[in-house]
Order: C-alpha cells, then sequence, then structure tokens
C-alpha cells in the first residue's frame, strides 16, 4: 500500500469546481434579496400626472402640490418678480438653463410656458431638501443685494424666481422642471405634457 | 490545540464545570488569567462603559419594539403612545436616546485614547481597524434609528443622506432608488430602515465587538507608557508589569460605570432632549415631505462630517466632490497604523510635532462639529476683499484642510519628531 503524499490533482480540480458552483449559486440566491429592496409595484404605479387648479392663486402667491411625494411649486409671478429674472443673469451659475433640468417647451427667460405661472418641483439639487421662497423684502437676512428667489434652508443653495441656482452655492444645477401641460387657461397637468388629442 | 484542563470546583458548579468547562476556560483567558498593564487610567475606562452602553440600548431597544410601529402612518403616533401612555415607556425612550448619544461620546474619547498613546500602532493595527468599523456600523445604526420616530428632523435627514448616494456617478440615481426603495423617503424607507436598525446591524455591531475584543487579548493592551509589559515576564510566565484584569480592573471599570450611569441618569431626568442636541426639536413635529423644516442639521456626532460636507463647493455640476471628502474623512482612520511612524507610541515620549498636530486636530475637529450644528451665516460675512463668502464656509474650508493634513503629513511629521528615550518598564 502507497501513501500518496501530493494531493491528488483531480479531488482538487473537483473541489475548484464544486466551489465555484457553489460561489455561483449563492450569488444567484442573493438576487431576490437584492430586488426585494427595489421600488414594488405599488410604489411604481403611484407616480400618475396629477391636475391642478390654478384659477385661486393670487399674483405672487406661492401654491405647493404633491405629485410622485415630491413638492410641486406653481408660482404666479408679479412683474416685479419677472423682472428680477431678467437682471440677475450675472449672478447664476447656469442662466441660460443649457442643463437639461427642464422639458424643452421651458427652456427660455422664464423657464415656463406662460412667463407669469412657474411651475417646478420644489426639491433643491443639491441633497433633496425643499428651499422656502424668499422674497425681495428678506434683504435683513438675505444680503443687500438678494432680488428674491429661493433659499435652502439645509445647505445655503439660493435660486431665483425661475429656478436658477445662484454662483458660489452647494446646488449644482437648477431647478427641475417637470413636464406639465395647460388644459386649460387655469388648469393645468403635472406629470404629463401630451398635447389632448 | 489541546488544552490541559483541570476541574477547581465541587458541587453543583463543580457538576457543571466537568460537563461543560468551555466558560470556566474562557472566564480564565479573558478574565481572571489575562494581564493588563498595571498604569491603566482614566483613559481606560471608555472601552468597557462603551459595551456598557451597547447592552443599555440592546435591552431599551428590544423594549421599544414591544409599542413601536414601523408604518409611515404610524410610526410617529406610536412613538408618542410610548411617551404618554406605555407605563415606563417615556424612560425607556430617552434611555435609548440618550444612550445613542452616550455611546458615541464614550467611543470619541475612547478613540482619542489610542491617538494619544499610540494604541493603533503595531501590533495592534487590527484592534484599531475593527475599532474603526464598529464606529462606522455605529454611524449607520444611528443613522437608521434616527429615521424610525418619523419626525420632521428624521425625514429630513434621511433624504440628505440617502441623496448623498444619488451623487455618485452613473451607479448613484439608482443606488439610491434602491436605498430607498421609492421615489422619496416613505414607508418603504422607513420598513427597511427598522430592519436594519433591530437586527441587521446590530448582529453586525456584536460581531465586531467580539472580534475587536478576540484581537485585543491576543496581542494585549497596551497603557499609558506605550511600554510592551510582555517583554519583561516573571518565572511564571505573566508580565512583570501587568496584573489580572479580573479582580483589578473589573473593579476599577466597576467605579467608572458607577460615575457613568450617575451621569447618565442626571441626563435622563432633567435634561433629556440636551437642549435640542441629543433630541431635536423638530423631530416633535411629524414628517411632512413637502416642508423641509428652516433649519437642519444632523445630531451633533455627525455634525463634524456634515461640516466638510458643506464646506466643499460642487465641481462639474455635482456634488460628489464634497459627499467624497466626508467619505474619506472617515475610511482615512482606517490607514492611521501605516501612517504613524512615531518611535514612542505614548504621547509622553512624542516630541512637539505630533503633540501640535494632535491639538490642532482635535481643535478643528470639534471647530467643524460645532459649524455642523449652525447655518452656513453663523459668524456672519466677509467683506468684499472676500467676496462676501460665509465666515464659517471659510473656516469650515480651513479645518477640514487640517482635519486631512493631520493624516496626511503623519508619516512626515511623526518620523522627524524628538521622542524622547521610551523605558524598558512602567515604573512604579
Amino acid at each position: 500500500m502507497t501513501q500518496e503524499q501530493k494531493p491528488s490533482s483531480t479531488r482538487r480540480r473537483l473541489l475548484v469546481v464544486t466551489s465555484a458552483a457553489g460561489g455561483a449559486a449563492t450569488l444567484g440566491a442573493a438576487v431576490p434579496f437584492v430586488s426585494s429592496m427595489l421600488p414594488s409595484e405599488k410604489a411604481r404605479a403611484a407616480g400618475a400626472p396629477i391636475e391642478v387648479d390654478i384659477s385661486k392663486l393670487q399674483p405672487g402667491e406661492l401654491g405647493i402640490f404633491e405629485w410622485r411625494g415630491k413638492p410641486v411649486w406653481i408660482l404666479k409671478r408679479t412683474p416685479e418678480m419677472l423682472d428680477s429674472i431678467k437682471q440677475g443673469a450675472a449672478k447664476l451659475a447656469d442662466p441660460e438653463s443649457s442643463v437639461a433640468q427642464q422639458p424643452d417647451y421651458a427652456k427660455n427667460e422664464f423657464r415656463s410656458i406662460k412667463p407669469e405661472i412657474a411651475i417646478m418641483v420644489g426639491i433643491c439639487t443639491h441633497l433633496g431638501c425643499s428651499p422656502k421662497e424668499k422674497t425681495a423684502e428678506e434683504k435683513a437676512e438675505m444680503g443687500a443685494d438678494w432680488a428674491g428667489g429661493f433659499y435652502c434652508p439645509c445647505h445655503g443653495s439660493k435660486f431665483d424666481f425661475a429656478g436658477r441656482v445662484y454662483k458660489g452655492v452647494p446646488a449644482p444645477i437648477n431647478l427641475e422642471v417637470p413636464p406639465h401641460t395647460f388644459v386649460t387657461e387655469n388648469t393645468v397637468v403635472i406629470g404629463d405634457d401630451r398635447k389632448e388629442g | 490545540m489541546a488544552t490541559e484542563y483541570t476541574p477547581k470546583y465541587t458541587g453543583i458548579i463543580g457538576w457543571v464545570e466537568r460537563r461543560f468547562p468551555t466558560p470556566f476556560i474562557e472566564f480564565q483567558k479573558h478574565a481572571s488569567g489575562y494581564y493588563a498593564p498595571k498604569n491603566f487610567n482614566f483613559w481606560y475606562y471608555f472601552g468597557s462603559l462603551a459595551l456598557l452602553v451597547l447592552v443599555i440600548q440592546i435591552v431599551s431597544g428590544i423594549f421599544l419594539t414591544m409599542n413601536y410601529k414601523p408604518d409611515a402612518a404610524l410610526a410617529f403616533g406610536s412613538v408618542e403612545y410610548i411617551m404618554r401612555d406605555v407605563p415606563g415607556g417615556w424612560i425607556i425612550r430617552y434611555i435609548h436616546s440618550t444612550g445613542a448619544s452616550a455611546f458615541f461620546i464614550v467611543v470619541y474619547l475612547h478613540m482619542f485614547r489610542a491617538l494619544l498613546y499610540g494604541s493603533h500602532r503595531e501590533p495592534r493595527e487590527l484592534v484599531w481597524i475593527f475599532g474603526v468599523l464598529i464606529y462606522l456600523t455605529l454611524m449607520g445604526e444611528a443613522f437608521f434609528g434616527y429615521l424610525l420616530p418619523w419626525g420632521q428632523m428624521s425625514y429630513w435627514g434621511a433624504q440628505v443622506i440617502v441623496n448623498l448616494f444619488s451623487t455618485i456617478p452613473v451607479i448613484g440615481p439608482d443606488l439610491s432608488l434602491w436605498i430607498r426603495g421609492d421615489y422619496v423617503v416613505g414607508d418603504a424607507t422607513l420598513n427597511r430602515f427598522f430592519a436594519f436598525h433591530v437586527i441587521a446591524l446590530p448582529l453586525v455591531l456584536i460581531g465586531l465587538v467580539v472580534v475587536h475584543l478576540l484581537a485585543l487579548h491576543d496581542v494585549g493592551s497596551n497603557n499609558p507608557e506605550g511600554v510592551d509589559i510582555k517583554k519583561h515576564k516573571g518565572p511564571d510566565g505573566n508580565p512583570l508589569d501587568g496584573i489580572p484584569f479580573h479582580p483589578y480592573y473589573t473593579v476599577k471599570d466597576a467605579v467608572g460605570a458607577v460615575v457613568f450611569l450617575a451621569l447618565f441618569a442626571i441626563v435622563l431626568f432633567f435634561v433629556p432632549e440636551m437642549g435640542g442636541y441629543f433630541l431635536e426639536y423638530n423631530n416633535f413635529v411629524p414628517a411632512d415631505p413637502l416642508k423641509t423644516p428652516l433649519h437642519i442639521a444632523p445630531v451633533w456626532y455627525f455634525t463634524p462630517f456634515y461640516s466638510m460636507l458643506r464646506a466643499v463647493p460642487p465641481l462639474f455640476n455635482s456634488q460628489f466632490p464634497g459627499v467624497m471628502v466626508m467619505g474619506l474623512a472617515t475610511m482615512i482612520l482606517l490607514l492611521l497604523p501605516w501612517l504613524d511612524r512615531g518611535r514612542a507610541l505614548s504621547i509622553r515620549y512624542r516630541g512637539p510635532y505630533y503633540k501640535w498636530a494632535l491639538t490642532l486636530f482635535v481643535v478643528a475637529f470639534l471647530i467643524l462639529g460645532y459649524l455642523g450644528t449652525e447655518t452656513t451665516n453663523v459668524w456672519g460675512q466677509f467683506g468684499d476683499w472676500l467676496g462676501k463668502a460665509d465666515v464659517a464656509t471659510v473656516v469650515a474650508r480651513v479645518c477640514t484642510l487640517v482635519y486631512f493634513l493631520f493624516f496626511i503629513l503623519m508619516p512626515w511629521y511623526t518620523a522627524r519628531d524628538r521622542t524622547l528615550p521610551v523605558p524598558s518598564r512602567i515604573a512604579d
């Protein structure tokens, strides 16, 4: 009877193959666990468009509506607010809205379909807080050259009344303008921009 | 390794010992026969205190889960129910919330002890690394737990932290969607954070504490002199400068535990919210996804890193650099054993370079911690000569730089430091 000193290469190969197969099976078994953490069908279905009546908004008033769990702002801008948008370009990081944060029909000076109606997602592009409206009168808090807009309390990002981000603040890009369309003069659908018909 | 073991006890204990000697062997190995240096001082309380807080958190946590409901519609109400209607519920909840802050206080002091006496140095690198992993797990545990009361700070804090992941290039947005399980922080997020907080991370934490202690007992404890006590052993094979952990240090640590618990009780009964630092005022308002509180700040133990995040300006239309700085600030701790090249372990024999560097580091860390609790305009603005920058932001940038330079320059300044000769024994 001879004692084999070297490990048998067949057995070694079997060991490698079975270990690899076991490893692959373990990885496969992880798939349902990892995918169980993705949004459920229920969560996916909850993203339907909303219809908003804006007839009651006063000039200068900001309405907040929930769409996909996010705050959507509808601001009826006053002529002073529109002036501040026209004159503020020098302080902004992306005054031309070159980063695609808006549908093409809102890629204009006021980032809106109608100049006086601003519609945007009220979520700071920095880390997702909801900025606060700060009017031009709040210079004491915002500094002497503040022309009005939005201020994020979390990390100090500033935006103008068109949701365009200031230079030198943590937020990198302008606020998002969601897809939207006016069904009638005073009814707007958020989340869907296909024309009726 | 087969060990000869002679049972010592008679009677019922002896009956158990003959059938199940493992606990007796382990007690001897890790307590009555574990020789620790004889010169442990004040700084050596915090390891055992961290263990005590872990037990407090597990016990109080178990009892909280009996009445808490991990459901976005019910969570806030169930916490108020615990506070108002469950007999003793308020004290259990305050024990758990105070325990969270106490955990970080003792862990920060425990880590500072390592920096003082070189406990991260060879041969204790793995003890340090397991310790850093415990610290990171603890941060995760605290973050997941903070969402559970479903208050305004819970909600918006989670929103900000999960969005940190969405700044990672390419995979970021999908990754944060996967973490949340919904397009916004919602019921799915709360439910899974509950699972992480009450079972997944506690298991990891306990496992890490076990390997932290086993690795420590394999190489032996450091001490305030930074002297290796294993170099001088008596005829019995035990270090001449060591004393058995039990009963000497179990008694010492019991005194520390009593003092700690007295302080803990004072917080519990007189200032459970600690002026908004342990429990933030805004968290007594139910979560509102449409309205961010005017001033949001993380709980105090995260604020140094939060300050760093806020201090880094965006680059290439992305906030990722700030997130990376914050991540690196914690990860760099893992490299500490190899960055430190001083000839002496203990600060008692280190030269002025290390003493100054450590002082600046601690000051910078404390300033960052303070600034993280405030808004960026807390110290006003510079004049036109600095472009009207916020003073606090500039200070935070300087402190972030100091924090990193402490580590990056460490191989250079520790190797060149004028160290004093280290004695071979611990003096009486």
